[in-house]
């Protein structure tokens, strides 16, 4: 279920040893979580996030309030309107941790349509793996969403530039520069043969999807490639078709899919 | 005259002040730094960047405090990489967000959103300006 | 006026007047000898014109009030803000659609909101303007509507927001949006609109026009609300 009260978590974890202020928004999603549970929503304090950003941002700001006391004394009492300080319960878990821990094999025996003969490449970009400490694998060696991809009987294609910089935020004010380490990540994939790539962060996704015109006209040789989020491909892989919400997608995978079998 | 000889010591004394700055700002230990350039080569932003990293680095460890003009400490997004990758620990990403600290809090913005077209701020999604504010404005 | 006429102190930006206990921070400043000119308005609660801020001695606390309504403490230092240098967005509200980046499209600042609270803290109408700064944000219309109703403009969140957001501004968006394509028309007001065009109510006016001071006070102390 969704947080019946949130706000967003900033995004980015501020890094800055003096820095209080920016802690304030994820360590008040953490004490939100602590009210669903006090209010009988969830029996566990445990946050669940689809976003890469989300996940590193409320994970490292949980860890710095527990190990930080000052920064913690400072934190609760400007949060002094808050009913109650935020107790350090919550846990921060990204789904595919999640799914990781229910078991591959549970996956698969969800799956009604695999997902054969599509050769995708995953991609985590940078905070889903680091900095070393949060992320939800091996920041060199991750295997996670590749251990998904193969639970719903998609081929993996293991790209070098996994978990490169997409660009983030640079797509604000450096929007070719951005562009081009996006093209790079995607003429890769290309070259190696994927015909989509699954990725999780909304940030990756704009800038790795809905730029691909913007891509198109600095690249001539750009050709385009599907993006979706791991998300979708299980929703797909489960025969949740109209879950997946893939008219949302641009550029369109479906044409890619119904070509495989795989949409009708 | 050779490097760590007297005169490069005592320069180092006049300029220690940033270097602690950065040091007590960033939580990283600047002298571990060996040049080993790990943390260059692996940066997927040099391309844009008029210093590396770990020249950014080595400026730092001397305490020069123009590597602030630089334009590396904005063109940095973050991405960890460094981090991983660094035989001594040091995240480096940590000194370059104390590097922009001590510029954005001289009442600089680096970029300014009221210059963004309409027809952009349409398009843009949240995360994509909200973590930029957080990155680029004091 | 309270019992035994019980005086307190107060400070009028910095200048130390005794004044009746019980009095409004508007009345008391009346009392002190000042002519409002700005800072004051319906002296209901309602129009926002006298955003107020104020300490009181022995808290560190910086508090909002609307000075029409809130009574003066013995030791208060207080300092009107009777206005708020806020840019006056224009936008066409039959041209803008309500999409979820509306709010970021006219007010990007709100992408440097820092969730610390600061304004809720400040709204003399105790809402959740944090909150509904946030479902902005997320493009939440409906949400935004129902926190920020009782919103009277008055200007104090916008003057303590870190990140420098106007929030009452976003608000009002949001609200305009919601009234255009979301709740739709009114019967109601659609019918009472056309009487009004068709002249249904001149004749009234005109004989409301005509009537002595002391009459139309008559009228208005004794009108009806009905609700």
């Amino acid at each position: 279920m969704e947080l019946p009260r949130w706000n967003c978590c900033g995004t980015v974890h501020a890094l800055a040893k003096d820095d209080v202020m920016h802690h304030l928004a994820p360590v008040r999603v953490l004490l939100r979580v602590e009210e669903a549970v006090e209010a009988g929503l969830v029996d566990e304090p445990r946050v669940v996030t689809l976003c890469a950003m989300c996940y590193n941002t409320l994970k490292r700001a949980n860890h710095l309030y527990r190990n930080d006391s000052d920064k913690r004394r400072v934190i609760e009492s400007i949060m002094e309107k808050e009913n109650r300080p935020y107790g350090g319960k919550a846990e921060v878990i990204h789904l595919l941790e999640l799914l990781s821990e229910l078991g591959w094999g549970k996956i698969s025996e969800r799956v009604e349509r695999p997902l054969e003969e599509l050769r995708v490449a995953p991609y985590y970009g940078c905070l889903l793996l680091r900095p070393r400490g949060f992320g939800v694998d091996d920041p060199e060696e991750p295997r996670i969403m590749e251990n998904l991809l193969e639970a719903l009987g998609a081929e993996v294609v293991d790209i070098p530039f996994k978990s490169r910089c997409c660009g983030a935020y640079h797509t604000v004010f450096m929007k070719e520069e951005a562009a081009e380490l996006s093209y790079k990540i995607l003429r890769q994939a290309s070259e190696m043969g994927a015909d989509l790539i699954a990725l999780s962060c909304p940030l990756c996704m704009f800038n790795m999807a809905d730029r691909q015109g913007l891509i198109g006209r600095l690249f001539r040789d750009f050709k385009g490639i599907p993006v979706l989020y791991f998300t979708q491909l299980m929703a797909l892989a489960f025969g949740l078709e109209e879950e997946a919400h893939l008219e949302e997608n641009n550029p369109d995978p479906r044409p890619l899919l119904r070509e495989r079998g795989l949409w009708r | 005259m050779p490097l760590g000889s007297g005169e490069t010591l005592r320069l180092g004394e006049k300029l220690k002040p940033f270097r602690e700055r950065v040091k007590e700002l960033s939580g990283e230990d600047v002298g571990l730094c060996y040049q080993c350039g790990a943390c260059s080569s692996g940066c997927p932003l040099t391309d844009e960047m008029d210093l590396l990293p770990s020249t950014v680095m080595r400026m730092v460890q001397l305490g020069v405090e123009e590597v602030l003009d630089s334009k590396t400490i904005w063109i940095c997004s973050s991405c960890f990489t460094c981090q991983v990758r660094c035989p001594r620990g040091i995240d480096v990403a940590n000194v370059m967000e104390a590097l922009r600290q001590l510029v954005l809090r001289r009442k600089y913005d680096r970029v300014s959103i009221d210059l963004l077209p309409p027809e952009e701020l349409r398009e843009l999604p949240q995360i994509a300006l909200v973590s930029c504010q957080r990155k680029l404005t004091g | 006026m309270e019992k035994e006429g019980k005086m307190v102190t107060i400070y009028v930006m910095g200048k130390k007047h005794r004044v009746p206990a019980g009095l409004t921070i508007m009345k008391a400043m009346e009392y002190a000898g000042y002519q409002l000119r700005r800072g004051v308005g319906c002296r209901g609660g309602f129009c926002g014109a006298c955003a107020t801020l104020y300490r009181v001695k022995g808290s560190y606390k910086l508090q909002a009030a609307l000075a029409c309504q809130k009574v003066v403490e013995d030791g208060m230092y207080i300092v009107q803000i009777p206005f708020t240098p806020a840019e006056k967005k224009l936008y066409d509200i039959e041209k803008i659609r309500p999409t979820p980046n509306v709010f970021v499209e006219h007010f990007p600042e709100i992408t440097r909101c820092l969730s610390c609270n600061t304004c809720t803290k400040a709204c003399p109408q105790d809402l959740m303007v944090m909150d509904y700064v946030q479902a902005a944000l997320r493009g939440d219309i409906e949400k935004v509507v129902e926190l920020s109703f009782d919103c009277i403009a008055c200007g104090l969140c916008a003057i303590r927001c870190p990140a420098e957001i106007v929030p009452y501004q976003v608000a009002q968006l949001a609200r305009r949006l919601y009234s255009k394509y979301i709740l739709g028309l009114s019967e109601e007001v659609e019918k009472r609109v056309a009487e009004v065009e068709e002249g249904k109510f001149d004749e009234e006016l005109e004989q409301l026009k005509r009537l002595p001071p002391e009459e139309l006070r008559k009228r208005y102390e004794s009108r009806e609300i009905r609700v």
